[in-house]
C-alpha cells in the first residue's frame, strides 16, 4: 500500500502547496483531504450532481471547515458556496414555484389472480417556451439528453416503451399506461419540419443510442402514418397526420440495458426515492415488464398561459403468484423488490405510494400492514377507486424503524376474473405456408351500451394482405365499417396499413378477418434464425368506453399521476388503449445449405464433364518410347562401334 | 483511489514546477504513449447454448469497467440476449461461476450493438469508423492515434475464419486488413487483440500493421474447451480461457505493476487443455515493460488550470410576451370527425363545364365545317 500513502502525501503537499498560491492569487479553490471524493470545486463550475450533494453533507461540512481555515476571506467563499449548493439540494416550498418540478408516485394493485400490479410514474415538468425553438442550454431536473433530442429534430411529442411479456387483461383488467409487448415509438415532429423521413430516421438512430435498444431498424418498412389512431396526447392546434409516425418492433428484448439508461434519466438516479426499488434482478423476473418515456407539451392553468414540458417516466411490473411470490398470497416491498423504503427523492415536490383497496374496503379481503388513515380517491380508467396512501415526504411514513415496508396479506384465495369491458384478441388461421388468414376479435363486454373502436392494424410487406376478403362481423352479421383507410404495401419499402371504425354492439365479439399470402424474401433478407419466425406487430385498438362515473375533464387539477394521462373531453366516457398480441408468421425458409451444395456440385460437373472432355480435346498424343535396360544399351553401343545397326 | 494517486500526481506534475520527487514515477503514466483507452468487445454467438461466449464477453466487459475504461469507451456487442432469455431461471444475470457466484451482468450493463446486429459489416464499420453520419456516439469507436484499444472476440471458428450469428463468417484476411485500415487512419496506439475460439492462432497470423500485440485462446488445429458446467442454468458457463483470464483479471488493480508476460502465462495447457498462443512480433515495445492496465485499464489526466474562467450566463432570459397561439388538448378518438373526414384529394381534374364547353365548340366547328344538311341523316 505504498502508492496509498504516497497519494495522501501527495495530497497534504498539494493542500499546502496549493494554500500558498491561493492566499496569493486569492482564487476561490477548494481542496478536500477527503477520502472519498478529491474534487476540486470552484463556485462558477460547480459540477457535482445533485445526487452527490444531498449524499454527502459530512463532506460539505468538511470542506467548510478547511475553507475557513485556508481562505483569506472566508466569509465572501462561503456566502459563494452556499449560492452554489443551495439551490441543488433541496427545493425550499417558500421561494416562488421553481421553473421545473419533479413528482414520484408508485402504484400498487393486488390482482385477484394473486399476483401483483406495480405501477411506478416519474413526472419531471419544465416550464419553457417550446414552441419557438429556442435553443435552451440550461438543465436542472429535466434530463439534457431528452431536452437535446427534443430541440435538435424539432419534437413535439415522444412516446417510447419497452415491454416484456403480454399484458393479460382477462386476468389484471385494464392498466394504467398499455404498451406492445416488443418496443413502440411514435413520434409527434412540429409543423415546421420540412424532410419528416430523414428527421425520423435520425431520430431512431439516436434514440437507439440512447436507449440501448436496437430501434435503429426502425425504417420505412415499418413506419407508418395513422390517419385518426394516434391524436397528441399532449397540446396542440395542429393534427395533420403527416408530421406523425409510428413504428413497433415486436421483436425487441428488454433488458438491464434499458433500463440503466432510463434510470439516468431520473433526477435522483437510483440513489433516493422510489427509484431505490428498480432492482433489475427483480424486475425482470416477473410475468409483464413495462418501461416507457412519454414527453409531450401540457398546460400549467386553465386558460393554458403557460406550457410546459412534461417527461413522464413510467415502468409498469407484474409480480407472479408462483415464480415470484413462492405460491404465498402474501406480498411485501421487500419480497417485490428486495429493498424496502427509506426516503422520498430530495429534489421531488411530492413522493407517494398508492395502495389500490377498492376491493377492499373493510379490509376482508387483504391486510395492510402498516394501516395508513390516509385515503384518496381517484376516477381511473372509468372508476371510482379507493387508495391508501404513503406519503413519503413526511417523516411519520417511516415510523420508528425509518423504513416502509409494506405488506399485503390476502386472507380469502378465492377471486373472481375481471371483465373489461374491451379485449382484443388476434391469432393466426390457415395451414401451409403459402397462405393464410388473421383474426382479430373484439369485445364488448358491456351489458346495454355499444361504443366505438378504432382499429389499427400494420402489417410488414411480406405477408400480402386479400384485402377483398376483409371481412367484419359481430353476431353473426355483417358489421360495415363507419371509416376505412387503407394505404396498400410496396414490396421493400413500406408496410399495409388497415385503420377501421366500427362500432361494437353491446355484449357481443365483432370478428375481423383477412386473407393474406406469404411473400418470397430474398436469400440475405432472412434474419440469422429464420425458423424461429417472423413477428406482426400488435393491433392497436383505441376506443371511448362508457364511463360508470363523470370523468374528470379538468386536465390541470392536481391529480395522481396514473390517472392523468389521457385527456378526457367528455364526463360520459374514457379514452382506452388495448393492444392485442404480437403474431408470430412462418415464412417459407429456403435450405440455406442450398447455394453451398450448388456450388459443390457444379463444380464436380465442370470437373468431372467439362475437365475430362477439355483434356481430350487438348492432349495430344504421342508413342513414348519404352527406355531400353541397361544391357540393351551397353550392346547397342558396341554395335554402332562396329557399325551394325542397333537392337 | 488509484485514480486519485494518478490525478493527483499529474497535478503535482502541473501546477508546482519545483518538484521532481515523484517524477520517476509520474514517468510511468506515460510511457506506453497512450492518452486514451477503448475496448471493442464482441460475442458472435447466439442461441442458448452458447450461454458461455456471452458470459466470455461480459467478464471481460465486467474486468475493464472494474479498471476504469468507462462505458462511453466500450463498444459491447452480444448477438443475443442470455440474461432475459426465457430459459434463464434467474432472469437479468449471467453469471461466469458455479453455483451462481458471480453475475458479471450486473445491475449497470450497456450493450451498445445487439442481437441481429452483430454482424460482419457492423463490426468492420466500427472498427474502421465508416459508419452512416447518425450512429450515435455510443454506437462508435472514436479513438485517435493516442488510443490503446483491447478487441476481444469470442464465438465459434474455424481454421482461418470466426463465425459470426451462425449465418456468415469473418476471416483472418479481412481482419487483417481492417487493423491496417485502422492503422492507416491513425484511429490506435496499440491495439491488443484477444480471441477464444477453435483454432483462434489462425486468426491472428495474418496480422501485418504495426503495434499490433494478440493472444489466442488455442493453436491451428486444437479446439477451445468449455469450462464450468453449471446443473441450474442448465449450460456451460465459460470457456477455460477466458475463465482462467477472468481470475487472472480479478487479481489486477489499477496500480497493479503486472505485464503482459503474466498474461502470457494464463491458462497453460494443463487449464485449458489447448494451448493459448500469442504473437508480439509486430509490437515495438518489450511484452515484460507493458502493464496489463495499459490495455484494460483506463488513463485520466487532470490538469489544473490557475486562470479565472467567466462563464456567461447560460439561462436565457425568457421573453416575457404572452403566447399569441392558444393550445387545447385534442380529442382523442373524433368520431364524428373521422367519419366525415374529406376524401383524399384525386388528381387535378378540369371543371366540368369546362369539359362541356369543350363538347360545344367540337361540336359548333363540326357543324360549320360540314354544314346543316348533314344532320338529315341523322333526323
Amino acid at each position: 500500500m505504498a502508492a496509498y500513502r504516497y497519494g495522501y502525501s501527495a495530497v497534504l503537499f498539494i493542500l499546502c502547496g496549493l494554500s500558498v498560491f491561493l492566499v496569493t492569487n486569492g482564487q476561490e479553490t477548494i481542496l478536500t483531504g477527503d477520502d472519498g471524493a478529491a474534487a476540486v470545486d470552484s463556485p462558477q463550475t460547480v459540477t457535482e450532481t445533485a445526487e452527490q450533494t444531498a449524499e454527502q453533507p459530512a463532506v460539505e461540512e468538511r470542506q467548510w471547515e478547511v475553507t475557513e481555515v485556508e481562505e483569506a476571506s472566508p466569509d465572501e467563499a462561503a456566502a459563494d458556496k452556499q449560492d452554489a449548493s443551495a439551490p441543488e439540494t433541496l427545493v425550499p416550498p417558500s421561494v416562488p414555484r421553481p421553473k421545473d418540478d419533479f413528482q414520484e408516485e408508485l402504484v400498487i394493485r393486488p390482482l385477484h389472480s394473486g399476483d401483483i400490479y406495480a405501477s411506478f410514474q416519474f413526472r419531471t415538468l419544465w416550464e419553457t417556451d417550446f414552441m419557438r425553438g429556442n435553443k435552451v442550454s440550461h438543465y436542472r431536473l429535466f434530463p439534457k439528453s431528452l431536452g437535446q433530442v427534443i430541440s435538435k429534430f424539432s419534437v413535439r411529442e415522444l412516446h417510447i416503451s419497452f415491454t416484456q411479456g403480454y399484458w393479460r387483461t382477462m386476468q389484471w383488467g385494464q392498466p394504467f399506461l398499455p404498451a406492445p409487448p416488443g418496443a413502440e415509438l411514435w413520434v409527434w415532429f412540429q409543423d415546421s419540419v420540412t424532410d419528416v423521413d430523414g428527421t425520423w430516421k435520425e431520430l431512431t438512430n439516436v434514440l437507439s443510442g440512447i436507449f440501448c435498444a436496437s430501434l435503429n431498424f426502425i425504417d420505412s418498412t415499418n413506419t407508418v402514418q395513422p390517419s385518426a389512431s394516434f391524436k397528441p396526447l399532449g397540446i396542440s392546434n395542429v393534427t395533420d397526420h403527416r408530421f406523425l409516425r409510428y413504428a413497433t418492433l415486436p421483436r425487441e428484448i428488454v433488458c438491464t440495458e434499458n433500463l440503466t439508461p432510463w434510470k439516468k434519466l431520473l433526477p435522483c438516479g437510483t440513489k433516493a426515492g422510489l427509484a431505490v426499488l428498480l432492482k433489475s434482478e427483480k424486475l425482470f423476473h416477473s410475468s409483464f415488464h413495462s418501461q416507457a418515456v412519454h414527453i409531450r407539451p401540457v398546460c400549467e392553468d386553465w386558460q393554458c398561459k403557460t406550457t410546459s414540458w412534461e417527461l413522464r417516466q413510467t415502468l409498469s411490473v407484474v409480480f407472479d403468484l408462483h415464480t415470484s411470490g413462492q405460491g404465498k398470497r402474501e406480498w411485501s416491498l421487500f419480497k417485490m423488490f428486495s429493498r424496502t423504503l427509506t426516503d422520498a427523492c430530495p429534489l421531488a415536490s411530492s413522493s407517494k405510494v398508492y395502495i389500490d383497496i377498492t376491493d377492499n374496503p373493510e379490509g376482508e379481503q387483504f391486510e395492510l400492514i402498516p394501516a395508513t388513515p390516509l385515503l384518496s380517491q381517484a376516477v381511473v380508467l372509468g372508476d371510482r377507486r379507493t387508495f391508501s396512501v404513503y406519503d413519503l415526504t413526511q417523516q411519520i411514513t417511516f415510523g420508528a424503524v425509518r423504513s416502509l415496508n409494506l405488506l399485503i396479506r390476502w386472507k380469502s384465495t378465492e377471486g373472481d376474473m375481471l371483465r373489461p369491458l374491451l379485449h382484443g384478441e388476434r391469432y393466426v388461421a390457415g395451414y401451409g405456408l403459402q397462405t393464410g388468414e388473421i383474426h382479430t376479435l373484439m369485445y364488448n363486454n358491456h351489458p346495454y351500451r355499444s361504443f366505438p373502436v378504432l382499429l389499427l392494424d400494420s402489417v410488414p410487406w411480406y405477408l400480402r394482405l386479400y384485402i377483398h376478403t376483409l371481412t367484419v362481423t359481430s353476431k353473426a352479421k355483417d358489421n360495415k365499417p363507419s371509416y376505412i383507410h387503407y394505404q396498400p404495401s410496396k414490396d421493400r419499402v413500406r408496410p399495409h396499413l388497415l385503420e377501421m371504425l366500427v362500432q361494437l354492439p353491446p355484449n357481443s365479439v365483432t370478428e375481423v378477418t383477412v386473407q393474406f399470402e406469404r411473400a418470397l424474401l430474398k436469400w440475405t433478407e432472412y434474419t440469422p434464425d429464420p425458423n424461429h419466425g417472423f413477428y406482426v406487430g400488435s393491433s392497436v385498438l383505441s376506443s371511448l368506453v362508457p364511463s360508470i362515473v363523470a370523468m374528470d375533464t379538468n386536465s390541470t387539477q392536481e391529480r395522481p399521476l396514473f390517472s392523468s394521462f389521457f385527456p378526457c373531453k367528455e364526463e360520459s366516457s374514457y379514452f382506452v388503449r388495448v393492444y392485442t398480441e404480437p403474431l408470430l408468421v412462418n415464412l417459407p425458409t429456403p435450405d440455406f445449405s442450398m447455394p453451398y451444395n450448388v456450388i459443390c456440385l457444379t463444380c464436380t460437373v465442370v470437373a468431372v464433364g467439362y475437365g475430362s472432355l477439355y483434356n481430350l480435346l487438348t492432349r495430344s498424343f504421342q508413342i513414348e518410347e519404352p527406355s531400353l535396360g541397361l544391357a540393351k544399351r551397353i550392346a547397342n553401343i558396341i554395335r554402332k562401334m562396329r557399325g551394325v545397326p542397333p537392337l | 483511489w488509484l485514480f486519485r494517486v494518478e490525478t493527483t500526481l499529474n497535478m503535482f506534475i502541473y501546477s508546482s514546477s519545483f518538484t521532481y520527487f515523484f517524477q520517476d514515477n509520474a514517468g510511468q503514466f506515460f510511457s506506453s504513449g497512450h492518452t486514451n483507452n477503448w475496448a471493442v468487445l464482441v460475442c458472435t454467438s447466439r442461441f442458448w447454448f452458447n450461454y458461455r461466449h456471452v458470459a466470455n464477453t461480459l467478464s471481460v466487459y465486467r474486468s475493464v469497467k472494474r479498471l476504469g475504461i468507462p462505458d462511453s469507451h466500450i463498444v459491447l456487442m452480444l448477438a443475443d440476449d442470455m440474461a432475459c432469455n426465457h430459459r434463464n431461471p434467474k432472469p437479468a444475470t449471467v453469471f461466469s461461476h458455479k453455483n451462481m457466484e458471480l453475475n458479471v451482468y450486473g445491475d449497470d450493463v450497456e450493450v451498445d450493438y445487439r442481437g441481429y446486429e452483430v454482424t460482419v459489416e457492423n463490426f468492420l464499420r466500427v472498427l474502421t469508423g465508416r459508419l452512416p453520419p447518425s450512429t450515435p456516439r455510443s454506437k462508435r469507436l472514436l479513438s485517435d492515434d493516442r488510443s490503446n484499444i483491447l478487441i476481444y472476440l469470442t464465438g465459434h471458428g474455424g481454421n482461418g475464419f470466426l463465425k459470426f450469428q451462425d449465418s456468415e463468417e469473418i476471416s483472418n484476411v479481412e481482419l487483417a486488413d481492417a487493423f491496417e485500415q485502422m492503422w492507416q487512419k491513425r484511429r490506435y496506439n496499440e491495439l491488443l487483440f484477444i480471441i477464444d475460439t477453435c483454432q483462434g492462432a489462425s486468426m491472428y497470423e495474418r496480422f501485418y500493421s504495426p503495434n499490433l500485440m494478440a493472444l489466442a485462446s488455442s493453436q491451428v488445429g486444437e479446439d477451445s474447451l468449455s469450462h464450468q458446467p453449471d446443473l441450474a442454468i442448465g449450460v456451460h458457463l465459460m470457456d477455460r480461457y477466458t475463465f482462467y483470464l477472468l481470475e487472472f483479471l480479478e487479481d489486477i488493480h489499477p496500480a497493479s505493476k503486472t505485464n503482459m508476460n503474466d498474461l502470457f502465462k494464463v491458462c497453460p495447457k494443463s487449464q485449458c487443455v489447448s494451448t493459448p498462443g500469442h504473437r508480439t512480433d509486430l509490437f515495438l515495445r518489450d511484452p515484460g515493460s507493458v502493464l496489463i492496465t495499459d490495455f484494460f485499464g483506463s488513463v485520466r489526466k487532470v490538469e489544473i488550470t490557475m486562470e479565472t474562467i467567466n462563464l456567461t450566463d447560460p439561462i436565457n432570459a425568457v421573453n416575457g410576451e404572452l403566447q399569441k397561439e392558444t393550445y387545447s388538448y385534442v380529442d382523442q378518438l373524433p368520431v364524428s370527425e373521422i367519419i366525415h373526414q374529406k376524401p383524399k384529394q384525386k388528381d387535378w381534374h378540369p371543371p366540368d363545364g369546362f369539359i362541356l364547353g369543350l363538347w360545344t365548340l367540337i361540336l359548333l366547328v363540326f357543324f360549320k365545317t360540314y354544314g346543316i344538311k348533314h344532320l338529315k341523316h341523322i333526323f
